[in-house]
């Protein structure tokens, strides 16, 4: 497994898309000053009844569970040793980085009094009984882990960069101000290549640990997340709240994780124009259904157990929304069982969606849907609360077009067959602009 | 190439399965935690209370500084004479209500914390932010630890901790038996001290329940024959009596176990002495480098494959 089995994806990076993912973030970023300054209550609907909306339940605890493609991609790799996928992990892990380190800044944004937040690295205000300290904690962790899995990237980058970008820039300033170039900036720029150059082999040695720690953080937070629930009992609706959450959090993690990987590739392989990779794809969608059987036969087992079946099928509001829960997952997983349609790339895209929405849709329900604090309360998200979590996603998906254009992520493209194929469809008009940072 | 391993897969989600189960069952069996009846607390009395309200303004008077608590009008008050809060708040600790079920049924209410014996938002405040003091039984907050999380407003069964939706710089707030105000200086909470019709009594917790024990045998049929508070969610400080059902009175309908036990008991045998995630890393480390070595070697052999067949080939 070298560094060679990645590319970057040479585009202009000023697309249409960009410009629009970048005005979605900007108003996003301009509603989060907003609530610093005039407080949650200006910008959201949350109230005491529902302390946590949409931002911890779609941010927090839906967003890292898609951003689990990293985790799942790990497991199959190194777990269960199918080193073939490993081209496919690089923009995996891109996309758990944005996802948990956007999560990170969310709780950020969520949270009153972040200031205080140094007192998760203080012992003696550490809360051993709070899942949320468990959650934090590991979440932090694994961001650092995912920053540290990515690093490689930006290392081979840097160690064969020529700053072509910089000394283009600085040479028209010099031409338009006459501000000389810096002093020994040469020298400068060389000493960074030397010392990525130097730290690559090593950080190579050890990734494997730091890897492994990315497969082990989110196994416990995630089953976490499941179990920051458990206390509401008299809150969360009988359907859901369940001493096996942290159990189900757990596998619903690890299906939207390989679905979502799915869905990943066939988006990014449709908007950047390269071949499907239907091989790899309907391998992975081999692994999805057999996750969610064991996820259903839980929970309708875990129901059955403590007598709530009739309320699954009572069809009232409740009810509605579990069904609907329940078909997505048990739609899309019918759909790969059946090894023809595994290898037809619409069907693999239709069945993957209908995994994730149905696995987040399990995720709503147990933090928002099914949450019920007493009469008189009700929630639903403002205007203003939507747009901060659509601009922190629009950023998210600004960030991937971003770097998969100046880092080596997306896999390479091997055979002379795949190479013609993507020069087919490859845009063909001059301003075709290389990236230039390398 | 290995088709994929079910059978590896299976037995992981088996053998984590079984631990949670294990974790269950661990739980139920336990001993539950331990009441203390020599911690203080207050007895409310709702067939005493004339609704004079004189306990949230003591209230307001004497935490406002101490509890960032503040005087909310209402919408008819154009003028800002009245403090008229519609529920506990960001600015209200305390809270008189009257429930009018019709002209002869009705009963007024006092809302404040219930000071459990085992709090839910102790159990889940991940930077002790929440605290419950050991002699006196008072759950009391911090906000210079607190980071502002509301997992304590989710944990609540009584949705008592409110949080300042509208400030900048928000706190969560909830009555601390006068802990650094009028408990110090008098020796009894603001509410208690002032009421005019003893609705409201102060002390341990004992003695309210023997006083609430005595009221009920003293007066039959005048109450519900239940004390609230006594036996919910493993004990409270702050306890009921009533002539009127108290779920009406919206105090719900709980069990006697606590919720913490239960969450604290799976995410106990999950963590316990940290040996699961050690393990899990250790087990995952090994099983990883086997993996990529194993790959190595494949990897060196199909090349001295390749380069054998060149060499036969030339």
């Amino acid at each position: 497994m070298g560094h060679d089995e990645y590319q970057r994806h040479d585009a202009k990076i000023l697309t249409p898309s960009f410009i629009v993912l970048l005005t979605l973030t900007l108003i996003g970023f301009g509603l989060i000053a907003l609530r610093f300054i005039k407080g949650i209550g200006a910008v959201s609907n949350m109230s005491d009844g529902y302390p946590w909306g949409i931002w911890i339940t779609y941010d927090v605890a839906t967003g890292t569970a898609i951003a689990c493609g990293g985790y799942a991609m790990a497991i199959l790799i190194y777990i269960r040793n199918h080193m073939h996928y490993h081209p496919m992990i690089r923009s995996a892990i891109l996309t758990s980085m944005f996802g948990y380190g956007l999560a990170g800044f969310s709780v950020m944004v969520d949270v009153g009094r972040p200031w205080n937040s140094y007192n998760f690295f203080i012992p003696s205000k550490w809360q051993a009984n709070s899942a949320m300290f468990e959650v934090a904690l590991c979440v932090m962790a694994y961001t650092t882990v995912l920053l540290l899995e990515f690093l490689p990237a930006v290392l081979t980058t840097l160690e064969k960069t020529e700053w072509k970008t910089l000394q283009y820039m600085l040479d028209k300033l010099h031409q338009r101000t006459g501000i000389n170039r810096p002093e020994r900036l040469d020298e400068r720029l060389e000493s960074v290549k030397e010392v990525a150059a130097w730290l690559k082999p090593r950080l190579d040695k050890v990734l494997i640990f730091v890897i492994v720690l990315g497969i082990t953080l989110p196994t416990m937070h995630q089953s976490s997340l499941g179990s920051l629930l458990l206390i509401a009992s008299t809150k969360v609706h009988p359907l859901w709240h369940t001493g096996f959450l942290p159990l189900l959090f757990l596998i619903n993690c690890m299906f939207i994780g390989y679905s979502i990987a799915i869905l990943e590739s066939v988006i990014s392989c449709y908007a950047f124009k390269r071949p499907f990779e239907t091989k790899e794809l309907s391998g992975l969608a081999r692994i999805v259904p057999w996750l969610t059987v064991i996820w259903l036969t839980v929970v309708i087992g875990d129901l059955a157990w403590r007598g709530q079946l009739m309320a699954a099928l009572s069809f009232d509001f409740y009810s509605r929304f579990f069904l609907l829960e329940f078909c997505l997952v048990a739609g899309g997983s019918m759909l790969l069982f059946s090894g023809r349609k595994r290898e037809s790339i619409r069907w693999l895209f239709a069945s993957a969606a209908l995994i994730v929405l149905g696995g987040a849709l399990y995720r709503f329900n147990v933090y928002l849907i099914g949450f019920n604090p007493g009469k008189g309360w009700h929630y639903f998200p403002s205007l203003a609360e939507l747009l901060i979590t659509v601009g922190i996603v629009a950023f998210e998906i600004l960030g991937y077009q971003v770097l998969v254009k100046i880092l080596p992520v997306l896999p390479k493209l091997h055979t002379r067959q795949q190479l013609d194929a993507a020069t087919e469809h490859v845009d063909t008009s001059a301003e075709h602009v290389v990236a230039e940072k390398a | 190439m290995k088709k994929p391993s079910r059978r590896d897969f299976l037995k992981i989600m088996g053998a984590s399965g079984a631990a949670l189960l294990a974790g269950r069952a661990g739980a139920e069996a336990s001993e539950s935690h331990a009441v203390n009846n020599d911690t203080l607390g207050m007895l409310y009395d709702a067939t005493k209370c004339v609704g004079c309200k004189a306990c949230m303004s003591a209230c307001k008077k004497v935490n406002s500084d101490y509890g960032s608590l503040a005087f909310e009008r209402a919408k008819f008050d154009s003028d800002g004479l009245w403090d008229a809060p519609e529920d506990l708040s960001g600015s209200t600790r305390t809270l008189i209500k009257l429930f009018k079920e019709s002209d002869k049924q009705w009963s007024y209410v006092k809302y404040s914390c219930m000071h459990c014996q085992k709090p839910s938002c102790v159990s889940v405040c991940p930077v002790s932010a929440m605290t419950r003091d050991k002699i006196t039984g008072t759950v009391d907050y911090n906000k210079d630890a607190c980071i502002g999380c509301r997992y304590c407003q989710i944990a609540c069964a009584f949705n008592i901790p409110k949080f300042q939706w509208d400030k900048a710089i928000p706190q969560i707030v909830k009555c601390d038996l006068c802990k650094n105000t009028n408990l110090v200086k008098k020796g009894i909470t603001a509410c208690a001290e002032v009421c005019p019709v003893g609705a409201i009594s102060f002390g341990k917790r004992k003695e309210l329940l023997e006083e609430a024990n005595k009221r009920l045998r003293e007066n039959p049929g005048k109450y519900i024959n239940h004390i609230y508070g006594e036996k919910e969610v493993g004990g409270a400080n702050h306890l009921y009596l009533s002539a009127m059902q108290f779920n009406k009175l919206g105090l719900p309908v709980l069990a006697e176990a606590a919720p913490a036990e239960f969450s604290e008991k799976i995410q106990h045998t999950i963590y316990k002495g940290f040996i699961a995630p050690v393990a899990l890393y250790g087990t995952l480390c090994f099983v990883a480098l086997k993996n990529i070595k194993g790959h190595g070697a494949a990897a060196k052999h199909s090349e001295t494959d390749e380069k054998g067949a060149s060499d036969h080939g030339a």
